[in-house]
């Protein structure tokens, strides 16, 4: 922490750098999915993120990174209101989303939810059968027959590449499959309802890496339809399946950027510090 | 290495482990004398009469039918009023009322009425109802009966509720389901196990309460399904007969106990089978 940098100032710049720096796919325009602007976050009266601003860019994977307690998972949970289940903490600040304040008291939190998926840590299949686990979030917005809902759920299942492993027993319950199972069976689940963005809260974290390589794997081809932001504190997953990532530190946004300038030419020392391993 | 320490703590060790030994056998012991005694008694009174015949008048030779048919319709009913209101509740400590002041004094007026005497109950009711309608009933029966049952089914509703992790209601609401879908078909479903055993368990607590239906629902020598008239039942006529000077009269009472007994001896079979985690899912 108390490394400075080369130019000395540069540590105390809260303002990041927005945005990519050319090297990308040449003729494609990014859109910004999501807008975070000046937020901050409080757990009662303790503040945990402070005035973090970042965009999100559509179909695109933005890894956020840091040693533990950086305020990475909250700010994740700010942005599909995760956090509003817990009556002391509260955000400060805008996340618009196409245009759209998120954090407005106004906002209907099961339609943005709905619109902004969300896997956990740890996998959290429900108590009911394979098929229902998926059929669950269907359900909740559409009402389809029955073949419909089939074709559904097959099509979840495969795009989680988890189709060929549970066709047959697609009425046993969620809770028998294996943990790395499980978690694409919660992907599926996320990916069912045909949200716009999807929201990684640590998705590997408790894997074995055959299973996080298949998880890896599947944010890759995600990608090309979905708005994926990824929170981790592996740096090689994020080095891998990331095309922006955002670095952070004691509630504060560091550095952020395309992922290859982020790993390979930081700006910022204390960036440098973490991905080298000096500290975190 | 100190022989003398070693040596010491494996006589503590002797001396406590004999102790839990004697405590936990002469528990069971006292217990198997009380159930010996209850099927050496009860069930030389069994005969088919007992299932076909009503309470006599004292003395006399007779069954039990009205008694029983009483018992299950009162039992059946204390059940149906009790359950919901103590499941709302439950529900509404473990969701909604997390740490709120009328959360904590809900909680701990349910913690009383849970350990009250039962006589209070029936004196309460008696009050409130039998007085009013100037005699006993089976409604007020099956009321009192409710009032044992709801603190038994808050307190396992909303225990099995705080089981429940509550990363499987964020992963609930994280699809977009609305609270009470969380509430409804993630949480209950994820909790329906402890919450059956918890409704079983509060059935067979009542299935043997007499004081609250002593003043009640009170007695009957006959036969009767009007809810708004007394009707008998197993543990008052227990109550009545046990103290009989005629051994007919008594021996009615022992079979009563032995019903009761084998009746809530199923149940807590049924809630424990429920709640071991091989009935569970997969």
């Amino acid at each position: 922490m108390n490394e400075t940098s080369p130019s000395g100032a540069g540590i105390q710049t809260q303002k990041p750098r927005l945005g990519p720096r050319g090297g990308d796919a040449p003729g494609q325009a990014l859109k910004e999915k999501l807008s975070v602007r000046d937020v901050s976050f409080f757990y009662g009266e303790a503040k945990a993120l402070k005035n973090v601003t970042l965009p999100v860019y559509e179909r695109k994977v933005t890894a956020l990174i840091g040693p533990s307690g950086c305020g990475k998972s909250t700010l994740l949970r700010i942005l599909n209101r995760m956090y509003d289940l817990y009556p002391k903490q509260r955000a400060e600040g805008e996340v618009l989303f196409d245009g759209n304040n998120v954090l407005d008291p106004k906002q209907d939190l099961n339609l943005l939810r709905a619109r902004i998926g969300m896997v956990f840590q740890k996998p959290t299949p429900f108590p009911m059968s394979i098929y229902d686990n998926i059929a669950f979030g269907i359900r909740l917005y559409e009402r389809l027959p029955k073949s419909e809902m089939d074709d559904r759920v097959e099509s979840a299942l495969k795009r989680a590449a988890l189709w060929e492993e549970v066709r047959g027993k697609l009425n046993q319950s969620g809770l028998g499959l294996s943990g790395g199972q499980q978690q694409r069976l919660c992907i599926a689940r996320t990916i069912a309802v045909r949200p716009e963005i999807v929201l990684l809260d640590e998705p590997t974290s408790a894997l074995d890496p055959i299973a996080t390589a298949k998880v890896e794997e599947l944010i890759y081809q995600l990608k090309n339809d979905y708005t994926i932001v990824i929170v981790t504190h592996n740096m090689q997953q994020a080095a891998r399946v990331a095309d922006y990532t955002a670095f952070m530190y004691l509630g504060e946004l560091v550095e952020f950027g395309e992922t290859r300038q982020v790993f390979t030419k930081p700006t910022k020392s204390r960036t440098e510090d973490y991905i080298t391993g000096r500290f975190g | 290495m100190e022989l003398a320490i070693y040596r010491r703590r494996r006589l503590t060790n002797g001396v406590v482990m004999t102790l839990a030994w004697v405590a936990a056998l002469s528990g069971i012991l006292i217990l198997a004398v009380i159930l010996a005694t209850l099927f050496y008694e009860g069930f030389s009174g069994i005969s088919l009469k007992i299932f076909t015949q009503i309470t006599p008048p004292e003395g006399e030779d007779g069954g039990l039918l009205n008694a029983i048919v009483g018992s299950l319709i009162m039992t059946v009913l204390g059940t149906a009023i009790g359950t919901p209101i103590g499941i709302l509740a439950g529900t509404y400590l473990a969701e909604f009322g997390r740490g709120t002041r009328l959360a904590m004094a809900v909680r701990f007026i349910n913690d009383i009425l849970l350990s009250a005497p039962s006589i209070l109950i029936g004196l309460f009711i008696y009050d409130l109802m039998v007085t009013r309608m100037h005699h006993a009933s089976a409604w007020a029966g099956s009321v009192a009966l409710s009032m044992l049952v709801v603190p038994v089914v808050v307190r396992t509703t909303e225990n099995m509720l705080q089981l429940v992790p509550d990363s499987l209601r964020e992963a609930a609401a994280a699809i977009g389901s609305p609270r009470w879908v969380v509430i409804m078909k993630v949480a209950y479903r994820a909790a329906r196990a402890g919450m059956i055993t918890g409704v079983l368990l509060a059935v067979a607590r009542i299935t043997g309460e007499t004081a609250p239906l002593v003043f009640t629902a009170s007695n009957d020598q006959f036969m009767s399904t009007d809810m708004s008239q007394p009707m008998a039942n197993l543990p008052v006529v227990i109550f009545n007969f046990a103290n009989s000077a005629y051994p007919a009269s008594r021996q009615l009472a022992w079979t009563a106990a032995l019903l009761i007994t084998l009746a809530v001896l199923a149940l807590n079979i049924g809630a424990r089978t429920l709640s071991t985690p091989t009935s569970k899912q997969s």
